[in-house]
């Protein structure tokens, strides 16, 4: 293999799994360790620049990061990343006095179609630039489908409140009860620029027979979700059935339970290892006593005189075709009536763009859904840009926020006269971080404890009121203990061939046996000869050049826990532990852009 | 010297050998020695010989005197009975542990200054007596505790880390091990694990006394320019007489079956060597023949490794003297001390 460039951006920052896996690049082991030494507000600080809504995400983040944490790899379980978010909002001082000012405006104009995380992580990231940024919703304030959509059980009023209000508050305009009902007429009012965020605004029907008849009691979810949030709908009947299997299914089967439903039964196509909804989210409702019946494809509901009875299911089975698609075919068992008083549908979400004119510039295509850059976010209109669950489908928040943070660039590329299809590389630092001998600047003793329980509060209080919040967040104490199992994957380990005089005490005491020197072969061979198995090709091998024996060293990333055991014992300083920081390119960074692909 | 313990955390893929264990399973506590010590490569090679023979490692006894080497044994085997004497004294310690129980493998682990100087007559004693041991010198021919003086084995001409040149002779612990009697005489280099390993197992597998001397450069005094024993002399002075396999029936240690002439040499356990020959000429079943060769080679200032000399058929100190197969702490009391009619039985015979 060729030497390992450590100079390309991409290359650390691959080995920072966490960092990589997150859509906003959220650099995670950097905020960790602030949260490990008691800097909650700086903690805050990291993740409001990158991820926007550190309070919100640490209680609903669909957690991309923590089934590529190498910690699930060391032992079984990842660090609780999104729950050391929330340790960050929670225990956090007062950040008012950090977040920019009202800039000076620029006299450009800006309109945000939605109020909702990706028009708010757009307005972020250009209110502080001049730019005049107006939102429009149709609600009254200011969160979108974070505020109509997630219980407030899950997420209170209060946490969004702040973290939108630390937006709105750059001088950011918010029209609320403001539906945009014609982007002709939006176009017409000459913005310079307009972020079409509105979501996936529509749940998808359920057009099965006696879907009419039983229209009073069938209800669409995430319209019941945003009634329920707004106080329109307080009460459910006593037995409920919950269709699909996705996270707003979770959220309406437990939303029910507290609205009286005594019988709420979750049921889905799929099988239940297959269903969309997180992990986590399946727990708490198994947790909350709602049973989860799967293979049951609804085929009719059941009503009497206009009043719905039950829903009747096909059972099914998985089959696998050559191409290992699956599909469900009748498992021959009888249909199954199951009685019930309402009905919750949630089995997925449209998006909805009744709003835009097909002659205003904008190109849709055969799924109805804009056409849109992927990198650029641009519409077929150079002015008009998409991005959230409006660009591509239903995704989720921290989808939305890294959306808003490329469309915000590239607007103000495109308002500064330059071209949006040129992306600036991101900045990068890396640093030794040895303070002494053995000293390191970073905690380096590995805790062997095993991930903490966030606590809950008690199921018969919670079940009681619907706005009570199940999750109480970790403590200072259990945040501690959390944040130590974090394995400083961005504190790297740096060769220098030069130094390196083969003695083999790095490969002696590496507690995982990452590190191997050999003759040098093609990847699948020199996989083939490391010290311990390679268990995933997918993660790097760190090669050197030659060295004096005519060898090279091998470290394969795959499970280096970041203990610099290598650069302690190492005799030469031919090993170097070297913090590796990444910052994203926002809208308003400097760097200059290069012919090389960024990270 | 590292301040943090060792993560406990291991590798999840690691192989396990035929008793269920990891080669962290043989590991000791954290060292103490300095960054880079050719010492711990060898501590490495022990616990990787010991996982690959699947050892029990309760039924090992590590045993050293004093020095940097003499340290090490707390860093293998935890799980193993140790014993840390006084300067010198390994041998006698040894030998009288093993006449007290002979079930046990007999680990020694000494230095150059432990075993060259002030254990001399010890290690002389214990080799010419065929004790059932694996004694291994960690030789790095200069004084590391007390800031880097010549030790006995310094080659004469070899320059100290202040520049100060040998004028003594040196002592050649491999040369005074073929001339004792030793059965498995070996030497090797700490950076050469490949070669050292398989070495390190074949002499545990040895019966009779087995002598391996470990050229481990010390980083800190021993590893400049002018030194005979720095990772650079002895790479380039190195002259590898043969590459060892171990078989003990199950997973060869090393698996690298390059086409060659390889000479099988069986022990009488049962268990094998395959040893390969790099120098046509060299039969390591000819002591007088190990000797020339080595003092030939040692006046061209070639450092000659590898299995030199090996008494497949050898006996021990046990059959020389016609002990009792059965530990002594295994006995009853009336069979240990059988009373005074027995002695005077004795003492009427030598009269």
């Amino acid at each position: 293999m060729k030497p390992t460039d450590i100079a390309a951006p991409d290359y650390f920052h691959k080995v920072v799994d966490c960092q990589w896996a997150c859509p906003a690049h959220t650099p995670v082991p950097e905020y960790i360790r602030l949260i490990a030494q008691g800097r909650y507000s700086d903690a805050y600080m990291i993740n409001w620049k990158s991820n926007v809504f550190p309070g919100i995400l640490g209680r609903t983040c669909d957690r991309p990061c923590e089934p590529a944490c190498r910690r699930g790899r060391v032992e079984e379980t990842p660090v609780a990343i999104c729950r050391l978010k929330r340790v960050a909002a929670d225990f956090k001082d007062d950040i008012k006095q950090r977040l920019p000012k009202p800039a000076a405006k620029n006299g450009k104009r800006v309109a945000l179609v939605g109020g909702g995380p990706a028009s708010l992580t757009v307005a972020r990231d250009l209110a502080p630039l001049g730019y005049h940024c107006t939102v429009f919703d149709a609600d009254p304030e200011a969160g979108g489908m974070m505020r109509t959509q997630i219980p407030k059980f899950r997420l209170p009023n209060s946490v969004i409140d702040e973290e939108t209000g630390y937006i709105l508050g750059l001088g950011v305009e918010y029209k609320g009860g403001h539906r945009i009902d014609s982007m002709k007429a939006l176009l017409a009012e000459k913005y310079d620029a307009i972020f079409v965020g509105s979501g996936a605004p529509r749940g998808r029907e359920l057009d099965i027979p006696g879907r009419k008849e039983a229209a009073a009691n069938i209800h669409i979810g995430i319209e019941w979700l945003a009634n329920v949030s707004f106080g329109h709908v307080d009460k459910i009947g006593k037995r409920v059935i919950v269709l699909g299997g996705g996270n707003t299914a979770m959220d309406c089967c437990r939303t029910a339970r507290r609205l009286g439903g005594e019988k709420v039964t979750v049921i889905v196509r799929s099988g239940f290892e297959e269903m969309k909804a997180s992990p986590w989210e399946k727990e708490d409702a198994l947790h909350e006593d709602i049973p989860i019946l799967n293979y049951m494809v609804p085929v009719a509901f059941k009503h009497v005189s206009g009043k719905l009875i039950g829903v009747t299911f096909q059972h099914v089975k998985a089959e696998y075709d050559d191409k290992g698609r699956r599909n469900l075919v009748p498992s021959g068992d009888p249909d199954q009536t199951i009685p019930c008083d309402d009905v919750l549908v949630a089995v997925g979400q449209e998006n909805a763009f009744p709003w835009i004119e097909q002659d205003c510039g904008i190109a849709f295509d055969k799924w109805h859904m804009p056409e849109v850059d992927p990198k650029t976010f641009v519409s077929t209109n150079p002015k008009v840009f998409f991005g959230g669950d409006a660009a591509f489908g239903p995704k989720n928040i921290i989808w939305a926020v890294a959306h808003g943070h490329d469309a915000a660039l590239s607007i103000h590329k495109m308002l500064s006269g330059e071209d949006v299809t040129e992306r600036p590389l991101p900045e990068v630092e890396i640093s030794s971080q040895k303070m002494g001998i053995h000293e390191w600047s970073y905690d380096n003793d590995i805790s062997i404890d095993k991930r903490f329980k966030v606590p809950h509060r008690d199921k018969v209080i919670a079940l009681k009121d619907i706005r009570a919040e199940v999750e109480l967040g970790y403590d200072v104490k259990l945040a501690l203990g959390e944040a130590h199992r974090c394995l400083n994957c961005d504190v790297q380990t740096v060769f220098s061939t030069s130094l390196c005089i083969e003695c083999d005490a790095c490969a002696d005491i590496c507690p995982m046996d990452c590190i191997t020197f050999t003759d040098n072969g093609e990847e699948d061979d020199l996989r083939q000869r490391l010290k311990a198995p390679s268990l995933h090709p997918d993660q790097d091998l760190y090669v050197s050049s030659d060295l004096k024996t005519g060898r090279v060293m091998v470290k394969d990333e795959d499970v280096c826990l970041h203990c610099g055991l290598c650069a302690e014992r190492c005799p030469t300083g031919a090993w170097d532990m070297q913090k590796y920081f990444i910052e994203m390119t926002h809208a308003g960074s400097t760097c200059p852009t290069k012919s090389r692909s960024a990270a | 010297m590292t301040y943090i313990a060792k993560p406990k955390f291991h590798h999840p893929g690691l192989k396990k050998n035929a008793l269920g264990y990891t080669h962290r399973d043989y590991e000791g506590k954290i060292s103490t020695l300095c960054a880079g010590c050719g010492h711990d490569s060898i501590t490495a090679s022990i616990i990787e010989a010991c996982y690959g023979l699947s050892i029990e490692p309760h039924r090992v006894a590590k045993i050293s005197g004093i020095g940097c080497s003499s340290k090490t044994p707390d860093y293998f085997l935890g799980n193993s009975h140790g014993f840390n004497s006084v300067h010198g004294r390994m041998p006698s310690v040894l030998t009288g542990a093993n006449l007290a129980n002979r079930d046990l493998i007999y680990l020694g682990v000494s230095g150059d200054g432990d075993s060259a100087s002030i254990g001399f007559g010890q290690f002389a004693h214990s080799i010419r007596r065929g004790v059932n041991m694996t004694y291994i010198v960690e030789n790095n021919g200069v004084y590391g505790l007390t800031k880097g003086q010549f030790s006995a084995t310094a080659d004469r001409g070899s320059k100290s880390k202040k520049g100060v040149t040998n004028t003594d002779n040196a002592i050649d612990l491999v040369a005074i091990a073929l001339q004792l009697g030793a059965t498995f005489v070996a030497r090797s280099f700490s950076g050469d694990k490949t070669q050292l390993v398989p070495l390190i197992a074949a002499a545990i597998r040895h019966k009779g006394a087995s002598f391996i001397d470990v050229i481990s450069p010390c980083i800190a005094f021993n590893n400049h320019a002018g030194s005979t024993k720095s990772f650079d002399y002895v790479r380039e002075h190195n002259d590898a007489v043969n590459r060892l396999d171990v078989l003990v029936g199950r997973d060869p240690i090393a698996v690298d079956y390059a086409p060659g002439t390889v000479q099988v040499v069986e022990q009488h356990d049962g268990s094998k060597i395959a040893l390969r020959k790099i120098d046509a000429d060299y039969d390591p079943h000819d002591r007088l023949g190990a000797q020339t060769f080595l003092a030939r080679h040692a006046a061209k200032g070639q450092i000659v490794t590898g299995l030199l000399y090996v008494d497949p058929e050898a006996d021990d100190l046990h059959e020389h003297l016609n002990t009792v197969e059965t530990p002594l702490n295994a006995l009853e009391a009336d069979t240990l001390c059988p009373g005074s009619a027995v002695l005077d039985k004795i003492n009427a015979s030598l009269r």
